[in-house]
């Protein structure tokens, strides 16, 4: 109400007061003495006057009304950013405040929930990749990406990179953003007819320094890793598994186990809501012959003056609070909440049943798939296996076909026409674990218009 | 193990913390019972598929293992105990310096989780994420109202990266000019992000020494210039809690040899409503949506880092914005990809946008007067803070601050005891310890900013802490140097950890 405190800064007028006199100066204003008259605002800021709790959620309430959501849709749109139901734990646990209103945990001592959740992280996506070190500190896939081929370009001090079809096209946007200034050659590859990336052999120099693989490919197609690996190795490369689907490493080998020597991506799939594509959760794990090269914040396990297993900020020579202009990177960030939706979520799932909604997953797309290639008007153009992701080739436009499925009730996939035009009329689909079969069908059935067969 | 007796009062009497029981809990994976269940998953409404049918072998994963199998229970356990070791700002004062420990409103967190938010994705179609759009554009335009900025964008995933995306554009702003420029000046007294950011884009790092009286000179920025400079990278206030009062001289000395000026919004807490960057003669700015703007730490992330510019950069500025739609276009927002000397994109999607929906609700709960009471609390606090610790502490650069002041560990010397050895008995007393070592100019520094959100009484206490924490140091100072005494755990070894890095968990060897 006009004339009451902000409820978030607790001081009355008197403490106010009481504090003026302990500093010695009579009015607020003296207090803003040290910053010259001439380069002070000389007028109030003009911007809409406090509102009450009440009317900003409604205001807030209001604007979200205006967007659809996996709620209030049903929902097959993918392409980097995954529909998954979060089991009611994960966002009570990460509610705590002690989590969430903490900082980076630079106090050992007094942030061991912090830390061994870090640490946790770190082995479930070791254990995921198949590599040997993991950090907790990517913004998303796509920067995590970048540093990853920033890593690859240290370690081996060439500055090619050979990036495999089917990388997120925004990946491959950042990747140029990041690399634009430092005089370093990317070389794309083609596309195969059944959907992967061309072989990458022939590409692949002895200036290279690194291959660029996702898997699966922005297209669901599963890439064959252990032949990039073997063409990468031969030239002394390194291959960097990308994938933005982190549900897909429950279901298919370990990067690490097929030659990646670093794996990066997304992992927004494990619990950590959708919220228009961020925050989310970059990854980057690594051989362990790569750690010192590595960008980011470290967890590790060391001993209290007690004896007592306890968990530290670790090997932070590399980072820019201690090395500045020579860190590995500027990374200032762990990735801490995200990372803890992740372990809660991992955790919950488990060892049983990540396999298991990998495999549900798999068998909501594979469905999608077969009533795809059985309804007139509908096309499957690629002929590789893929996991929860694939293209539909739709009979006139994909705007119109997704504009069909909307009227439904339906967000039906992504519209490729302004990333891949030459493949003619075509739709990204994603079917995860949220997609019944009534929508699948129902969603089929609009893809293809009047063509449909019933 | 028994708290160690002080005659000024000690923990038990000063502090905000006392005994109370702190539970043990092994890793997640040690916790693990081959069966147990976590999850629940709905039966298969359409036929199952074998991936051995389309997959070679190879292709395909054996097993999770390494993986726990726990139920809800323990895992609820679990993570609820792990909370419980943690300090944060809903338990106490966390006073780190430069990183605006503030207060974390519920209300935000209740809009993040709107599904309309959370639930939404980043490729739906704009006319059905029209309330999103807006979102940022409103955003967008009170961040530049805020700070004296021309166009923000949202899409910086941190401060780190809104540096890395403010000298991106000053690269291209040079490079569109036909300038080759190769050097970035940075005082000593910076963030250690600057020099990593500039380095990060391909610029050699320039230092530029602060003066005796803690701020920066326009004539050491005079002498470090020159042709091939393409930008000084200022904080504003400085990193001591000082505001430069010569910014504006700096900015035109900077401006007079060519050079763009970027200021680090970190301690921007301190100008809101007071001074606006962009007036001073800063080009191109980041925001600390974490810091200034209240939205949650996270145990270390996520942030935002939205970046400011004024119109000469624009041009520059990542893709996509959002352009309220005019004319023949009809109503409503739409995403905006026409700029062509655009840097180009730095995030997979917008950026942090659950931060965006937090940030906005904080801008409107508060409104002009409430951010520019929030300024004037944080510098209240600092300079009350100041002043109570003056007597007792050395203080490097003794005149009034901003947001936070910082002591110097000159008091200490005759005892042997330590900067950290403070912060590490600072905890005994309930506290989050400052931030310590940092800025690198002041000896042992202990960098405290204690927000606008701390009350009299807190304060109070906090100072009293720390004179105890004095007196300590003088009677007993082995007290202090195997502190914390209070905690579960006693000092951690940083070095063994360093040494031999165990990064992961693994099963003991079977015999």
């Amino acid at each position: 109400m006009t004339g009451d405190l902000p409820r978030y800064i607790p001081h009355t007028e008197r403490d106010v007061r009481h504090m003026l006199d302990a500093i010695g100066v009579s009015e607020l204003e003296e207090l803003f003495a040290c910053v010259p008259e001439k380069l002070r605002l000389a007028r109030a800021l003009e911007l809409p006057r406090a509102a009450s709790e009440q009317e900003v959620m409604a205001e807030l309430g209001r604007l979200a009304a205006r967007n659809a959501s996996a709620e209030s849709h049903d929902w097959f749109l993918g392409a980097g950013c995954y529909a998954h139901y979060v089991p009611a734990a994960v966002q009570a646990l990460a509610s705590r405040a002690e989590f969430y209103t903490a900082y980076t945990p630079y106090q050992p001592e007094i942030s061991q929930g912090t830390l061994q959740t870090i640490f946790e992280w770190q082995t479930l996506l070791c254990a995921l990749t198949g590599l040997d070190v993991a950090n907790a500190s990517l913004y998303d896939g796509a920067s995590a990406t970048a540093e990853a081929v920033l890593m690859a370009m240290r370690v081996t001090r060439r500055s090619r990179v050979v990036l495999a079809d089917g990388l997120h096209p925004h990946y491959a946007d950042v990747l140029r953003s990041y690399l634009r200034a430092l005089d370093v050659e990317i070389a794309p590859l083609g596309r195969a007819a059944d959907g992967r990336s061309e072989p990458v052999e022939p590409s692949v120099d002895e200036r290279t320094a690194c291959v660029v693989v996702q898997q699966p490919s922005f297209f669901g197609t599963v890439q064959g890793l252990r032949a990039a690996a073997e063409a990468a190795h031969a030239r002394g490369a390194l291959l960097v598994a990308v994938t933005t689907e982190a549900l897909s490493l429950a279901l298919l080998r370990a990067p690490g186990e097929l030659g990646a020597d670093i794996a990066c991506g997304e992992a927004q799939s494990f619990g950590v809501p959708m919220s228009l594509g961020g925050p989310a959760l970059g990854f980057l794990a690594a051989r362990e012959r790569l750690l010192r090269q590595m960008p980011g914040r470290l967890c590790g396990q060391t001993e209290d003056a007690h004896g007592r297993r306890g968990f530290v900020l670790t090997l932070s020579t590399r980072e820019q609070h201690i090395r500045r202009e020579k860190a590995t990177s500027n990374i200032c960030t762990n990735q801490g909440l995200c990372l803890l939706l992740a372990t809660i979520y991992l955790s919950l799932l488990g060892r049983v049943g990540l396999r298991k909604l990998a495999r549900i997953n798999y068998a909501k797309a594979e469905y999608a798939k077969r009533r795809a290639r059985e309804t007139r008007g509908l096309r499957l153009p690629f002929s590789a296996p893929t996991f929860n992701e694939f293209v539909v080739a739709v009979p006139d436009s994909g705007a119109e076909a997704l504009a069909r499925a909307q009227a439904a009730g339906i967000v039906g996939g992504l519209d490729l026409a302004a990333y891949e035009p030459e493949l003619g009329p075509a739709v990204l689909v994603c079917a995860t674990e949220l997609a019944s079969r009534d929508a699948i069908e129902r969603l089929m059935a609009a893809l293809a218009g009047s063509g449909a067969k019933r | 193990m028994s708290d160690p007796r002080s005659a000024t009062g000690g923990p038990e009497r000063l502090g905000f913390a006392t005994r109370g029981l702190a539970w043990e809990e092994p890793l997640i994976f040690e916790r693990s019972v081959p069966g147990r269940v976590g999850y629940s998953l709905p039966d298969l409404d359409v036929p199952d598929a074998d991936p051995a049918d389309a997959f070679e072998a190879e292709a395909l994963r054996d097993d999770l293992a390494d993986f726990p199998e726990l139920s809800e229970v323990d895992v609820v356990r679990h993570f609820t105990r792990l909370s419980t070791w943690n300090a944060a700002v809903d338990l106490g004062l966390y006073p780190l310096g430069s990183c605006t420990m503030k207060y974390n409103p519920k209300v935000n967190e209740s809009a993040a989780r709107l599904a309309g938010f959370a639930a939404a994705h980043p490729l739906q179609p704009e006319a059905l994420a029209q309330g999103f759009l807006e979102l940022v554009w409103r955003l967008e335009r009170q961040l530049a109202e805020v700070s004296g900025m021309d166009r923000v964008s949202l899409q910086p995933a941190a401060g780190a990266q809104g540096e890395l995306a403010g000298i991106m554009m000053v690269r291209a702003y040079h490079e569109h000019r036909g300038e080759r420029r190769t050097r970035v000046l940075v005082p000593d007294s910076a963030h250690g992000t600057n020099p990593a950011s500039a380095a990060l884009n391909g610029y050699a790092v320039a230092t530029v020494p602060s003066g005796r009286d803690g701020v920066l000179h326009p004539d050491a920025v005079a002498a470090a210039m020159g042709p091939d400079v393409a930008a000084l990278m200022i904080t504003n206030p400085n990193t001591l809690g000082l505001f430069e009062p010569h910014i504006a001289e700096i900015c035109e000395v900077v401006h007079a040899g060519g050079g763009l000026v970027y200021g680090d919004g970190a301690n921007l807490n301190a100008l809101l409503g007071i001074a606006r960057p962009g007036d001073l003669g800063i080009d191109v700015m980041h925001f600390n949506l974490h810091k200034t703007f209240s939205t949650p730490h996270g145990g270390g992330g996520p942030g935002s880092g939205p970046v400011g510019v004024k119109n000469t950069l624009a041009p520059y500025l990542p893709v996509p914005m959002v352009r309220k739609r005019e004319g023949s276009e009809g109503t409503g927002y739409a995403l905006d990809y026409e700029f062509p000397r655009s840097i180009g994109r730095l995030h997979a999607n917008f950026g942090n946008v659950g931060m965006f929906v937090r940030a906005y609700a904080y801008l409107r709960s508060l409104g002009p007067d409430g951010l520019r009471r929030c300024a004037e609390m944080a510098v209240l606090n600092a300079n009350y803070l100041l002043a109570r610790l003056r007597g007792r502490w050395h203080v490097p650069y003794d005149r009034p601050v901003m947001h936070e002041c910082v002591l110097s560990d000159r008091q200490l010397e005759p005892s042997g005891v330590t900067t950290l050895d403070v912060a590490k008995r600072l905890i005994d007393y309930g506290y989050h310890p400052p931030t310590v070592y940092f800025p690198l100019i002041v000896h042992g520094a202990l960098m405290i900013e204690p927000t606008e959100s701390e009350p009299l009484e807190g304060l109070d206490r906090f100072v009293a802490a720390l004179d105890a924490i004095a007196d300590e140091a003088a009677r007993d100072p082995q007290l202090l140097r195997s502190a914390p005494h209070r905690t579960r755990h006693a000092r951690l070894d940083e070095t063994r950890a360093a040494r031999h890095p165990v990064l992961r968990w693994q099963p003991a060897p079977s015999s």
